[in-house]
């Protein structure tokens, strides 16, 4: 068998309409190798849970730069867990503020990425975590 | 979790699992397949190809909406969609984004959406597809629609695997008789000029009918997907030609946008469908496309097993007599093999 691929969903819920910093990252990811579902603007949380299901996906990105992350965000992970998908890997990025970050960590998303982030940065951790070794 | 349990009981999550399984080829994936085979062989299969960007996602979301609230009272079908992006041959990497043109299917428990990456296939598919879908037919969805790569090299596979072909074509491609190419005429059941909207639709109809014209029926008929149609008249709106045995591509306008054109195109496949069964071919492709894998998968597993018993040395040797002129290729096979000459019919 081949090396495992990584298959990660990169999603921009609520409706934020700034797509830039999606779009970047989910051609990083896919130039490291990865197999990136894109979903594309406005994006429910139910149906980003669904698409993270019917993907069966290793990891899923959420871009948001509308402020809405503390609305949207635990409720992705509360329907993701509700599928059975409480293994998978969620990592936010955007524009969030230090103290909503920490919120989100303790909720349990793996790590959350600010303006400015070096591609390899994300790339390393999320093949990191799918993988189950250290980042690099 | 036992996963191929799960799939036939419906259970969404132990069916994504599974594709992964069966798309990774792993071994859970392998003795899946031998236990859900029986289960399969029900499905419409319904390939979607076309060059990039002509609109394949956006109809296949249309088509799916379609046959998930049908007028007349009947019973809606459960549809999977199975779309298939290009893998990066540099970094083996992927961005699937058929998904984006699908948003209407959401929320839908009679629909499951997949997308793969090519994964070095060249044919617009990648190579679990078939086995991806055979999974799906298990699962117990009514209409599967499989759609492409945009840039397929050549799209036969899509013509192999599936009962009915949709070819998509848009204006202002470079339009014309060259742009067209020969082969994807030969696969279509089915021609769809999306973006009727935009200007120059007459003109690639105009091309499509006439290279349709063009197209020698005896080809057809003995064509390597084995399709019927000797008298190749193109007509348009709904296909008439059930009792004449012959099908007749029809050749159909749509505006995915506007959502237009797609009453026609969902009635055109199921007319296709009726002819298939009408007529027996859905039999003769079905034992024409088992007895293809067939030969695939033992000319496959003959090599490794023979390649199991061969040491490097010996091959690397052999090669190298090749590439000096002292072997010709078909001595070099009648020695690995230990044969006193190959067969005939090989
Ligand atoms: C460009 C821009 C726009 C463009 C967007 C174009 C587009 N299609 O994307 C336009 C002009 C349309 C726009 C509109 C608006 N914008 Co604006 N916009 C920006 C701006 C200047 C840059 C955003 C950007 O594209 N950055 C470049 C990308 C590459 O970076 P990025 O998105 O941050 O992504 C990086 C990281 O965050 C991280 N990352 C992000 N997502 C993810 C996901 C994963 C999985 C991972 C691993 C990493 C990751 O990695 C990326 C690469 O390093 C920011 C200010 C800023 N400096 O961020 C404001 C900003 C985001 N906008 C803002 C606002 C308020 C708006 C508007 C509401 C009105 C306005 N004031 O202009 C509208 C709303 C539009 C809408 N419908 O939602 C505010 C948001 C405030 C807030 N959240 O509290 C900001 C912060 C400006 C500000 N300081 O006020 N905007
Ligand atoms: N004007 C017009 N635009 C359309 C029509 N159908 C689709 N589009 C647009 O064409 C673009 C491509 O549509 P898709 O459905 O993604 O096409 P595709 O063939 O699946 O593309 P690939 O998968 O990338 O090959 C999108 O921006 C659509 O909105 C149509 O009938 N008219
Ligand atoms: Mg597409």
């Amino acid at each position: 068998m081949a090396e495992r691929k990584i298959r990660v969903l990169v999603a921009k819920p609520g409706l934020d309409g700034h797509d830039r910093g999606a779009k970047v990252v989910a051609r990083a990811l896919r130039d490291a190798g990865m197999e990136v579902i894109y979903t594309g603007l406005r994006q429910t949380p139910e149906m980003i849970a669904e698409a993270a299901l019917q993907e069966d996906v290793d990891a899923v990105g959420l871009s948001i730069l509308s402020g809405a992350h503390m609305a949207l965000v635990p409720r992705v992970l509360e329907l993701m867990r509700a599928n059975g998908q409480g293994g998978v890997h969620v990592f936010v990025g955007g524009i969030i503020p230090e103290t909503d970050a920490q919120a989100l960590l303790d909720q349990g998303i793996l790590a959350v990425y600010g303006p400015g982030t070096p591609s390899s940065k994300y790339v390393n951790e999320i093949r990191a975590a799918v993988l189950g070794e250290v980042a690099a | 979790m036992d996963l191929v349990a799960g799939v036939l009981a419906g259970e969404r999550l132990a069916l994504a699992r599974l594709i992964t399984q069966v798309e990774n080829d792993t071994p859970e994936g392998r003795e899946a397949l031998n236990r859900l085979f029986s289960h399969t062989g029900k499905a419409h299969l319904i390939g979607v190809t076309g060059s990039p960007g002509t609109g394949k996602s956006s109809l296949v979301n249309l088509i799916a909406k379609a046959y998930r609230t049908p007028a007349d009272g009947m019973q809606p079908c459960k549809v999977a969609v199975v779309a298939v992006d290009p893998s990066s041959p540099f970094t083996g990497g992927a961005l699937l984004g058929d998904r984006v043109r699908m948003r209407d299917l959401a929320g839908d428990p009679g629909v499951f959406v997949r997308s793969m990456a090519s994964r070095g296939a060249l044919g617009g598919l990648s190579h679990s597809t078939a086995a991806v879908v055979q999974v799906l037919d298990a699962a117990g969805f009514d209409k599967i629609l499989i759609e492409t790569v945009g840039a397929g090299q050549s799209e036969v596979d899509i013509a192999r695997l599936a009962h009915t072909t949709l070819v998509v074509e848009a204006p202002g491609l470079g339009d014309d008789i060259q742009a067209i190419k020969a082969g994807i005429l030969e696969i279509a059941d089915i021609l769809v000029v999306n973006k009727a909207d935009r200007p120059g639709v007459e003109n690639t109809e105009r091309a499509l009918r006439s290279n349709l014209e063009l197209a020698h029926p005896e080809r057809m008929r003995t064509g390597s997907c084995g399709r019927g149609g000797k008298a190749n008249q193109p007509k348009s709106g709904a296909p008439e030609a059930l009792d004449e045995q012959i099908w007749v591509p029809p050749v159909l306008r749509t505006i995915a946008t506007q959502a237009s054109g797609v009453t026609e195109l969902v009635a055109a496949i199921e007319c296709h469908l009726a002819h298939l069964r009408v007529t027996g071919e859905w039999q003769e492709r079905e034992h024409e496309r088992l007895q293809t894998e067939l030969n695939q998968l033992l000319q496959a597993v003959l090599v490794a097993r023979w390649r199991e018993g061969v040491s490097e040395a010996e091959l690397r040797d052999v090669v190298s007599r090749l590439q000096d002129r002292e072997l010709s290729p078909l001595k070099a096979v009648e020695q690995l093999l230990d044969l006193d000459a190959v067969p005939e019919s090989y």
